[in-house]
C-alpha cells in the first residue's frame, strides 16, 4: 500500500518534533493529550503527546456545558465525564467509541513503562532472602481429578483415536481413557524477597498552593505505581512539613494546608528516624521523595540538609528524589544548593516540574536510572 | 466491492457479501435513497491509516496525520477504543469495515452506512460538495509532493502549517448565496496594468534561458512584485477594501496577499478541503442520529437472527449511550429523529397542540395522522445541526430525556450540574453548535490605516478570545500577509486591538543582540 509509505513518513516527522529534533517552534504547542482509561471507579489518563495548531479560538474552557443524566443542580460530574477539550470538531471523525476498560495496575505501568522508556528496577540486596511460591503452569500426567485439564485430556483422547483409526469425522465421539488424562500441575519458584519502601515528604507551608499539591498527587500516583509492580510488597509513609514535621495518612498528606515557614531538615530527621527505627535497609529497598517549592527557611539549614543527605540518607536508599515545583513565592534556592553540592551520587535524582505538563519528563527523570 | 480479504472468523466473505445486499433491500424498501455504495475491508492497521488521514486513502503530507496515527495506533493497542465505522461523501459512497469485528457489527456499520450515504447525498448542506472528493484528495496529494520535492519538506510542512492555522477561517454559507455583485472584485489582473516592474532575469544566452531563468520562477517573481505594485497603488490611492466584510479569510488571502505560486495553490487545497468538510461538522447530530435511526430500524425489524440479538443489544447500547457530561451525537440525533416520527404520527403539532392545556389530554394525544415517516424524510433533505435542534428541541423532549447545563465550580474544582431550565440548555446547545463553536472572524480591511496592513474583526458574544493562541495566529497570518495583522475584539469588557509584532522591532533586535 502506498499510503502505508506515506503515514511512516508523516509519523516519523512527527515524532522528530516530539523529540525537538526539526521544528523547535512547534515545541510549545506540544502538550499532554491523553487517552482515558479506567481503574476501579477513577478514570486515569495515560499520556500521549499531542501537537496544538494555533488558531482563534475561545478562551476559558471552564465555561461549562449541556450533558445529561440524572442529578439534581448543585451535583459534581465526574472528572472523566466532562469533555474538557469541547472544540466542535470540524472535519469528520469517525465513528470512535471509548471504550471503558479495566485496568489493572499491572496494565497501567506497562502503558507507562512503554511510554515513558522506563527501565526495570533491579532490587538491590535482592540474593539474601528468597521465599518459595508455586505456579501452576506445568502439565502433568497424574493428578487429582479436580484438576484435570479438560482441554488437554480431549486433545490427547482425539490424537489417540485418529492414529488408532478409531475417531469418525460425521460421528465425533471422542473418549478419554485413563492415558490421556492430563492434570494442572505446579512448579515450585525461588523469587527474592523484595519489600519496598516509599517515604513522600513534602512542603506544606504557605507557599504551595492546590495546583502544586494536585502536581504532587498525579505524580506520586504514577511513583507509586511503577514501583508497586517492581516490588512484591511495598509500604508508604507520608511526611509533611512546615517549620516541623509530622508523619500522616495519605489522606491528610494531600489536603493539607499549614502557614508558616519552611525548615526541611525537620522532615528529614523524622525520615531518617522512620528507616532507622523500622526499616532495616537490608531488608528493604528504600525510595524517598521529597516535593517542596524550594524555599528553605535559613542557608544554614540548607547546608543541614545537604549533609544529611551526603552522609545519612544516600548510603542507605536506593533512590532519593527530590521534585521542585514552581510556585510563584519564595526563590526556590534549594534545587540549586543540591545540584551544586551533590553531584556524583547516582542514586540521587533532581527534578523541576514547572506546569502539569512536566509531570511526565519529571518521573522520567525520577525512575529512568533503574534504581 | 468487498476487497480479497481472509473475511471474517466463522463465515465467509460469501455470507457477508449475501448480508450487504439484503441490507441494501431493506434500505431502499424503507426509501432510503443513496449513491452507490461500496465496503472495503481492512485490517486494523489499515483502517488507522486511513482514519488518520480522515477516512482518505491518500492525503499531503503532514506531521498532523502522524500524530492522530499514533493516537489510534495506541488506543487501539491499549484496547481503549476501535473504530467501527468510517464513511466517504463521495460518489460512489465509500466505506470502511475493520476485519477484526463480528458478523454483527459489520451488519449494523453496513446499515448504519446506508443512513450516511443516503444523507450526504440528499441533505442540502452536502449539495455544493465535491463529489469526486476521493479523487480531488489524491490529487492534491501529488500537487504537494510535488512541490515538497521542489523546495523541500520543511519549507512546504511549514507552509501548510500555517495554512491549518487559519482553515477555520472560511464562509460555509457562501456556496449557498452571493455575497456581493458579480463586478469584479479587486484582482491581481487589474493592477498588472501599467505595471513598471518586470522580474529580473539572470543574464544568460538565448539557449540557456529556458534552464537559468525557469517560467515558474519568473512568474512567482513577478507574482510577488505584481502584488507589492498593487499595494503601492492602493497606498497612494488611499483604496480600502473588502468594500464589505469578509468571511472567507481564506478566499481573501489567497486573493491578495503576496504569495509564490505554490504557495497560493496550497492555500487553495487547504480551503477546498476545509468547504468539503463543513457539511459534516454542520449536521454531525442529524447525520449520525439519521444512521442510527436506520441501522435499528433495518436490525430490528428486518436483519436480525436470534442468536444475534445480545450482540446487537450490546452494540447498539454502547453508540447511543449517555455520558453525563457530554453530548453524543449518535443519541442526541437518533432521540430526536424518533421524537419528530412519533409526533408527526400522532399529529402532535400545530395551533391546536400548541395551545392545549388539559395534560391529560396532552398525554394521550393520537390523531393517527401517520406523518411521521414523511416528516423526517422532509427534515434531512432541507435541516442543518441549528435548524433542526431549534426547531424540534422541544421542552417536552428536554424533561423526557434529562438534559442538564453544567457550570465548573471553582472553589470545589470540578464540574456541577447547574440547572435543568430548558431555555437555557438550548441556548447553551445552540451556542455551542454556532458556527462549530468557533469565534466569528472576518477581515475588516487589506489596507488599514493606509498601510497595507490586515485587520481582522471578531464579533464578539460573550466569551474572550484565547490570547496566547490569538497571539501566535496573528503571527502565522503575519507570515502569510506579509505585513503586520491586527484583530478588533474584545477582552475582559473592553474593546481591544491586538496585533502581531512589528517586523521592524523585531529585526532591530536581532540586530541589538549581535551587537552585544
Amino acid at each position: 500500500m502506498g499510503n502505508m509509505l506515506n503515514i511512516e513518513q508523516d509519523y516519523l516527522r512527527f515524532r522528530q518534533i516530539i523529540r525537538g529534533k526539526i521544528k523547535q517552534n512547534l515545541k510549545k504547542y506540544i502538550s499532554q493529550g491523553e487517552l482515558i482509561g479506567k481503574k476501579g471507579k477513577d478514570f486515569v489518563s495515560i499520556p500521549i503527546p499531542q501537537i496544538e495548531t494555533p488558531n482563534f479560538r475561545f478562551g476559558r474552557r471552564n465555561t461549562g456545558g449541556v450533558g445529561q443524566g440524572e442529578g439534581s443542580p448543585g451535583q459534581a460530574l465526574a472528572p472523566g465525564d466532562v469533555d474538557d477539550g469541547g472544540e466542535g470538531q470540524a472535519g469528520n471523525a469517525p465513528g470512535n467509541h471509548i471504550l471503558e476498560v479495566d485496568l489493572t495496575i499491572e496494565e497501567l505501568a506497562q502503558i507507562l513503562a512503554e511510554e515513558l522508556e522506563l527501565p526495570r528496577i533491579q532490587p538491590k540486596g535482592s540474593a539474601k532472602i528468597k521465599t518459595e511460591r508455586d505456579h501452576y503452569s506445568r502439565i502433568s500426567r497424574v493428578g487429582p481429578e479436580s484438576l484435570r485439564h479438560f482441554k488437554r485430556t480431549y486433545k490427547e483422547a482425539l490424537k489417540r483415536q485418529i492414529s488408532a483409526g478409531s475417531y469418525d469425522p460425521l460421528n465425533p465421539y471422542i473418549v478419554p481413557i485413563h492415558e490421556d488424562k492430563r492434570y494442572i500441575s505446579w512448579k515450585t519458584k525461588q523469587r527474592p524477597e523484595s519489600n519496598a519502601l516509599i517515604i513522600y515528604m513534602m512542603d506544606v507551608s504557605g507557599s504551595m498552593g492546590d495546583d502544586q499539591k494536585e502536581i504532587v498527587r498525579i505524580e506520586s500516583f504514577w511513583i507509586d505505581t511503577w514501583i508497586q509492580t517492581n516490588y512484591k510488597g511495598v509500604v508508604t509513609r507520608y511526611i509533611i512539613h512546615d517549620a516541623v514535621a509530622q508523619e500522616v495518612d495519605s489522606e491528610t498528606f494531600f489536603n493539607t494546608r499549614e502557614s508558616g515557614g519552611t525548615v526541611i531538615s525537620s522532615a528529614y530527621e523524622l525520615c531518617l528516624n522512620i528507616i532507622e527505627e523500622e526499616y532495616p535497609q537490608e531488608l528493604w529497598n528504600i525510595y524517598v521523595f521529597h516535593f517542596s517549592d524550594g524555599d528553605n527557611f535559613t542557608g544554614e539549614d540548607n547546608n543541614r540538609c545537604i549533609g544529611m543527605l551526603k552522609n545519612n540518607f544516600l548510603p542507605k536508599v536506593n533512590l532519593f528524589g527530590y521534585g521542585q515545583v514552581e510556585s510563584t513565592y519564595g526563590s526556590g534556592q534549594f534545587i540549586r544548593e543540591l545540584e551544586s553540592n551533590i553531584k556524583d551520587a547516582d542514586n540521587f535524582v533532581t527534578s523541576r516540574i514547572e506546569t502539569r505538563d512536566d509531570i511526565l519528563k519529571s518521573i522520567k527523570d525520577f525512575l529512568g536510572k533503574g534504581k | 466491492m468487498v476487497k480479497k480479504h481472509k473475511g471474517p472468523p466463522g463465515k465467509g466473505l460469501g455470507y457477508l457479501k449475501k448480508s450487504r445486499d439484503e441490507i441494501k433491500g431493506y434500505a431502499i424498501e424503507y426509501g432510503l435513497d443513496f449513491f452507490d455504495t461500496y465496503f472495503e475491508f481492512l485490517d486494523f492497521e489499515e483502517m488507522n491509516i486511513i482514519a488518520a488521514y480522515g477516512g482518505f486513502p491518500n492525503r499531503y503530507p503532514s506531521w498532523e496525520f502522524g500524530m492522530e496515527y499514533e493516537r489510534l495506533q495506541k488506543s487501539y493497542r491499549h484496547g481503549l477504543h476501535t473504530i467501527y465505522e468510517m464513511v466517504i461523501n463521495n460518489d460512489p459512497c465509500w466505506a470502511y469495515l475493520l476485519e477484526s469485528n463480528n458478523l454483527v457489527d459489520q451488519k449494523i456499520v453496513m446499515a448504519h452506512v446506508f443512513g450516511h450515504s443516503d444523507f450526504f447525498k440528499n441533505n442540502a448542506s452536502f449539495s455544493q460538495t465535491n463529489r469526486k472528493m476521493m479523487d480531488a484528495m489524491a490529487n492534491h496529494a501529488t500537487k504537494v509532493r510535488k512541490y515538497v520535492d521542489r523546495y523541500g519538506i520543511d519549507t512546504v510542512e511549514s507552509f501548510i502549517d500555517l495554512c491549518r492555522s487559519i482553515s477555520d477561517l472560511i464562509d460555509p454559507h457562501s456556496v449557498f448565496i452571493k455575497r456581493q455583485a458579480d463586478k469584479p472584485r479587486f484582482s491581481l489582473e487589474v493592477a498588472k496594468n501599467g505595471h513598471p516592474q518586470i522580474a529580473q532575469k539572470i543574464p544568460a544566452k538565448e539557449y540557456m534561458n529556458g534552464y537559468i531563468n525557469p517560467k515558474n520562477v519568473i512568474d512567482a517573481k513577478q507574482g510577488r512584485l505584481d502584488a507589492e505594485f498593487a499595494r503601492q497603488k492602493q497606498i497612494e490611492q488611499k483604496q480600502d477594501f473588502p468594500e464589505n466584510p469578509e468571511r472567507d479569510v481564506m478566499l481573501f488571502l489567497i486573493e491578495h496577499a503576496p504569495l509564490e505560486e505554490w504557495q497560493r495553490e496550497i492555500l487553495w487545497i487547504m480551503r477546498e478541503e476545509a468547504y468539503y468538510f463543513a457539511p459534516q461538522a454542520e449536521t454531525k447530530i442529524m447525520n449520525e442520529g439519521w444512521a442510527t435511526y436506520w441501522h435499528e430500524k433495518i436490525m430490528i425489524e428486518k436483519c436480525l437472527t436470534d442468536s444475534e440479538i445480545i450482540d446487537f443489544a450490546d452494540h447498539h447500547s454502547g453508540t447511543v449511550a449517555a455520558r453525563a457530561g457530554q453530548i453524543n451525537p449518535y443519541r442526541l440525533g437518533w432521540k430526536l429523529w424518533k421524537d419528530i416520527e412519533d409526533r408527526w404520527n400522532k399529529g402532535k403539532f400545530g395551533k391546536e397542540y400548541e395551545e392545549c392545556e388539559n395534560y391529560s389530554a396532552l398525554a394521550s394525544w393520537d390523531k393517527k395522522l401517520g406523518l411521521g415517516r414523511d416528516k423526517i424524510f422532509e427534515v434531512r433533505k432541507i435541516y442543518n445541526d441549528i435548524s433542526f435542534v431549534d426547531e424540534f428541541f422541544t421542552e417536552e423532549f428536554c424533561l423526557e430525556n434529562n438534559f442538564f447545563t453544567y457550570v465548573f465550580n471553582k472553589e470545589g474544582g470540578v464540574y456541577e450540574i447547574a440547572d435543568r431550565n430548558w431555555k437555557n440548555i438550548k441556548r447553551k446547545l445552540l451556542f455551542s453548535l454556532t458556527n462549530f463553536g468557533r469565534p466569528f472572524i472576518c477581515v475588516k480591511s487589506g489596507n488599514f490605516q493606509n498601510r497595507s496592513e490586515l485587520l481582522l474583526q471578531h464579533r464578539h458574544e460573550g466569551i474572550d478570545l484565547r490570547q496566547d493562541f490569538l497571539q501566535d495566529t496573528l503571527e502565522n497570518l503575519r507570515k502569510i500577509w506579509g505585513r503586520t495583522v491586527h484583530i478588533e475584539t474584545v477582552a475582559e469588557g473592553a474593546k481591544k486591538l491586538f496585533s502581531s509584532k512589528p517586523i521592524l522591532e523585531e529585526s532591530k533586535k536581532k540586530k541589538k543582540k549581535k551587537k552585544k
